[in-house]
C-alpha cells in the first residue's frame, strides 16, 4: 500500500491561500475559546486528572466493563453485537437493515462509521445513506471524507459549499449566504427523517452501569435520527465505555469546552432503551483498538474522547488541513493512532509535527500525545519504514552530531554557505527548510567560536 | 470462537496493570451568584430565552411569544395547545408543529440546560420536529452543575433523556453560528413553579 506523503499532500492545500488563512484562523479561534472556558473553571486541571484516571481505570478493567455494559443493555431491551473489524461491523449493520426491510438510513456523525468506510459498503448494496450533520453532509455530497473530527468541512469556504449544494441539491449557485445554505440543508433533510426506516448514531460514551449510549451533538440530527424511525443502530468503539452515570459529569463538562469552547453541546442525549415497538442495536467494535490496548507506549491514546482540541492547537494541522493526512483521524491524535491501522501506509504521519507539546497540554484526558509522536518515530525507524532520503539524512546527521570535530566543521561551513552562496543554491529543491520560509541570517560566529572568544577561561 | 469471545479474551490478555477509580467531587465552588441567575445567563449564552411565568394563562403567553404560530402542541396539562399529542400515532405526525410545549424535570445552572425524558415529551420527537420549543421549569428545581445533575441518579434510568441547552445550532460553515439547524429554531424557558396553580388543570385553557 502506498505511503501517505503528508508534506506532498499539504502543498496543494497551502497553495489555496484564502483557504489556508481562514482554516488557520478559524481553528485558532476555537483554541482561544477553549482557553477562555478552561480558565473560567478553577477545577479544570483537576477535571483533566480525573478524566484521565477514570479512562485509565476503565481501560485496565475493560473486559469487565464491556460485559457489564452488554448485560445492562440487553436487560434494557437492546440487542448487542460484537465486531472484530470494519468488515464485520459493516456486515452487521447491513444484516440488521435487511432483516427489517430498511432501505433508507438517516445517520448522525460518527467517526467510527467513517473509519469502517461503512457508507460506500451500504450504498453499493442498495441502502440510501443520509448524513444529517451539516458538515458531514457537505463532505458526503462532495465525495470527500471529513477533514476534522468535530467540524468535518472546516477546510471549505462558503463558496465551496454553495458550489456543492448547487450541483447536488439544487440551491442557487450564486447564493453563498451561510444562513441560506444551512436552511437549504434543513429543508432538504427533513423529509428523510420523516420517512427513513432506520437511524444511526455513534457514541461519545457508553455507560456500563446502565447500558446507556450517550451522544453529544448540536444540530438535533441525532435525536431526530433515533426518535423517528423504529430502528436505532449505535456503533460504539470498545474504548468508549465508562463505569458509571456520575462519571459523565466529568466528561460532559470537558468535551464541548475542549472542542468548541462552549460549556456543553446543545444536546446531550442518553439512549438507554428502545421506545415501545422500536428496536435498539448496539455494535461494540474492536477494529484495532484491542491490539493498541496491548501496546505499552501507545495504549493511553485509547483515552481519547475525540474533542479535536489537539488538532485546533497544532500549527502543522492548522496549516496543512486534515485531508493531507490521508486517514480518518488527522492532526496530533491521528498521527499516533493511524500507524496502528497500517504502519507502512501511515509511517510518515508522525513526522507531521513540530513536537511542541501543545497537543498534550490541551488534551482533556491528558494523553501524552507529543511523547507518543516521538516514540512512533523511533518505532518507524527501527522497523525500517523511513523513506530513503530521510534514512540517509538521519545517518549523516547521526555521524556529524556524534563527532564534535565534524559538527564544528559543518556548522562553520553552513554559516559561511548561507551568507555567501547565491539564493538559488541555498533554496535548492532538496532543502525542505527553504520552502515556504526564509532561512535566517547566518550569525557572524558559531556559538563555539563566540564562546572561545568571549567566555573561555583564559589561562 | 465468536467475535464476542475473541474480543473479550484479547482484551483480558492486553489490559495494562489495573489502576484505581477516583471519587468524583461535586465541585461546589464558592460562587455568590444565585443559581437562578447563573441558569438564566447559561440559557442566554447558548441562544435560548428565559421568561417569567405570566399572571394570566400560559396559552396566552405562548401566543405572545410566537404570534405567527398556527399549531401549538403541548405535552403538559398546563397548556392546552391547538393540536392533541397522541403517543399512539407515528411521531412524524408532529412535523407540522410550530410550537411544542413541555415541562422539564430540572435545570442546570452551570450550562443553562434543561433535563427532559420520554415521560415529559410523551412523544420524544416533539422536542425536535417542532419549529420552536417552550419549556416550563420550576425555578426551585435548578442544580448547580453537571456533577449535581448526574447525581439525580433515578432520572438516568429513563429509556430516553436529554439535556437540552438552547435551540439546535450549527457553525459548520465558516464558523457562522446558526440557531435552528435540524431541530428547534428557538427555545424559551418559562420559569413557573410546578406547585402553583399554573401546572394544574384549573388553569387549563379550553
Amino acid at each position: 500500500m502506498k505511503r501517505i506523503d503528508h508534506s506532498e499532500a499539504s502543498s496543494k492545500f497551502i497553495k489555496a491561500k484564502d483557504h489556508l488563512e481562514f482554516h488557520d484562523k478559524r481553528l485558532w479561534d476555537l483554541r482561544k475559546k477553549r482557553d477562555r472556558e478552561s480558565e473560567h473553571l478553577p477545577e479544570w486541571e483537576e477535571l483533566r486528572t480525573l478524566a484521565s484516571a477514570i479512562k485509565e481505570h476503565t481501560l485496565t478493567h475493560l473486559a469487565d466493563y464491556l460485559e457489564e455494559f452488554e448485560r445492562n443493555a440487553i436487560a434494557n431491551g437492546a440487542t448487542v453485537h460484537w465486531a472484530r473489524d470494519a468488515a464485520e461491523h459493516n456486515q452487521i449493520v447491513l444484516d440488521i437493515l435487511q432483516a427489517n426491510g430498511a432501505r433508507t438510513l438517516v445517520k448522525a456523525k460518527s467517526m467510527l462509521t467513517d473509519e469502517c468506510e461503512m457508507r460506500p459498503f451500504l450504498e453499493t448494496r442498495g441502502i440510501e445513506v443520509m448524513e444529517t450533520d451539516l458538515g458531514e453532509r457537505i463532505q458526503q455530497l462532495d465525495d470527500e471524507p471529513p477533514s476534522h473530527i468535530v467540524v468535518p468541512a472546516v477546510h471549505k469556504l462558503r463558496g465551496d459549499v454553495a458550489r456543492v449544494f448547487a450541483e447536488k441539491i439544487g440551491t442557487d449557485p450564486a447564493n453563498s449566504d451561510v444562513h441560506y445554505l444551512a436552511e437549504s440543508q434543513r429543508t432538504h433533510t427533513r423529509p428523510y427523517f420523516l420517512r427513513a426506516e432506520a437511524g444511526m448514531t455513534g457514541a461519545n460514551f457508553a455507560v456500563a452501569e446502565t447500558g446507556t449510549v450517550v451522544v453529544c451533538t448540536n444540530e438535533g440530527n441525532a435525536d431526530l435520527s433515533v426518535n423517528l424511525p423504529k430502528l436505532h443502530i449505535a456503533s460504539v468503539g470498545v474504548e468508549k465505555v465508562i463505569p458509571k452515570i456520575e462519571h459523565l459529569g466529568v466528561f460532559v463538562r470537558m468535551l464541548s469546552r475542549s472542542a468548541l469552547g462552549s460549556p456543553i453541546t446543545q444536546l446531550t442525549s442518553h439512549f438507554r432503551a428502545p421506545r415501545p415497538g422500536a428496536q435498539m442495536h448496539v455494535i461494540l467494535v474492536d477494529n484495532g483498538r484491542v491490539e493498541r490496548l496491548g501496546m505499552a507506549d501507545f495504549w493511553p491514546s485509547l483515552k481519547c474522547i475525540r474533542c479535536g482540541a489537539c488538532m485546533n492547537t497544532c500549527p502543522v494541522y492548522r496549516r496543512s488541513g486534515g485531508l493531507s493526512y490521508g486517514a480518518t483521524y488527522s492532526g496530533p491524535i491521528g498521527v499516533i493512532i493511524d500507524p496502528t491501522f497500517n504502519l507502512r501506509k501511515f509511517s510518515l504521519l508522525p513526522f507531521a509535527s513540530t513536537l511542541n507539546g501543545s497537543c498534550t497540554s490541551v488534551c482533556p484526558v491528558r494523553i501524552n500525545i507529543h511523547e507518543q509522536i516521538y516514540k512512533w518515530r523511533q518505532v518507524i525507524a527501527e522497523r525500517n519504514q523511513l523513506p530513503i532520503v530521510k534514512q540517509e539524512a538521519m545517518r549523516a546527521a547521526g555521524k556529524v552530531l556524534a563527532s564534535p570535530r565534524l559538527y564544528r566543521a559543518a556548522a562553520e561551513a553552513a554559516n559561511a554557505g548561507i551568507s555567501k552562496l547565491p539564493r538559488m543554491v541555498v533554496y535548492n529543491p532538496l532543502n525542505a527548510w527553504g520552502r515556504q520560509r526564509e532561512v535566517p541570517d547566518a550569525p557572524l560566529l558559531t556559538f563555539r567560536q563566540w564562546y572561545l572568544k568571549f567566555r573561555s577561561p583564559k589561562k | 470462537m465468536s467475535a464476542r469471545e475473541d474480543i473479550l479474551a484479547r482484551v483480558r490478555k492486553n489490559q495494562p496493570a489495573p489502576t484505581g477509580l477516583p471519587a468524583v467531587p461535586t465541585f461546589d465552588g464558592d460562587s455568590t451568584v444565585p443559581l437562578l441567575e447563573r441558569f438564566k445567563a447559561g440559557v442566554v449564552r447558548m441562544g435560548g430565552k428565559v421568561v417569567a411565568a405570566p399572571d394570566g394563562p400560559l396559552d396566552a403567553l405562548i401566543r405572545s411569544l410566537h404570534p405567527e404560530a398556527r399549531v401549538v402542541c403541548s405535552a403538559t396539562a398546563a397548556v392546552a395547545g391547538t393540536y392533541p399529542l397522541d403517543p399512539s400515532r407515528p411521531p412524524a405526525q408532529l412535523d407540522g408543529v410550530d410550537v411544542g410545549v413541555v415541562r422539564a424535570v430540572f435545570g442546570v445552572a452551570e450550562t443553562g440546560s434543561v433535563w427532559l425524558t420520554g415521560a415529559q415529551f410523551k412523544v420524544n420527537a416533539l422536542g425536535f420536529l417542532s419549529q420552536h420549543l417552550v419549556v416550563l421549569l420550576d425555578p426551585a428545581r435548578i442544580v448547580a452543575n453537571m456533577h449535581h445533575a448526574y447525581r439525580e441518579r433515578a432520572q438516568f434510568d429513563a429509556p430516553y433523556g436529554v439535556f437540552m441547552t438552547g435551540p439546535s445550532a450549527t457553525a459548520d460553515i465558516e464558523g457562522v453560528l446558526i440557531h435552528g439547524a435540524q431541530g428547534i429554531r428557538s427555545l424559551t424557558v418559562v420559569l413557573e413553579a410546578a406547585t402553583s396553580s399554573g401546572s394544574g388543570s384549573s388553569r387549563r385553557v379550553p
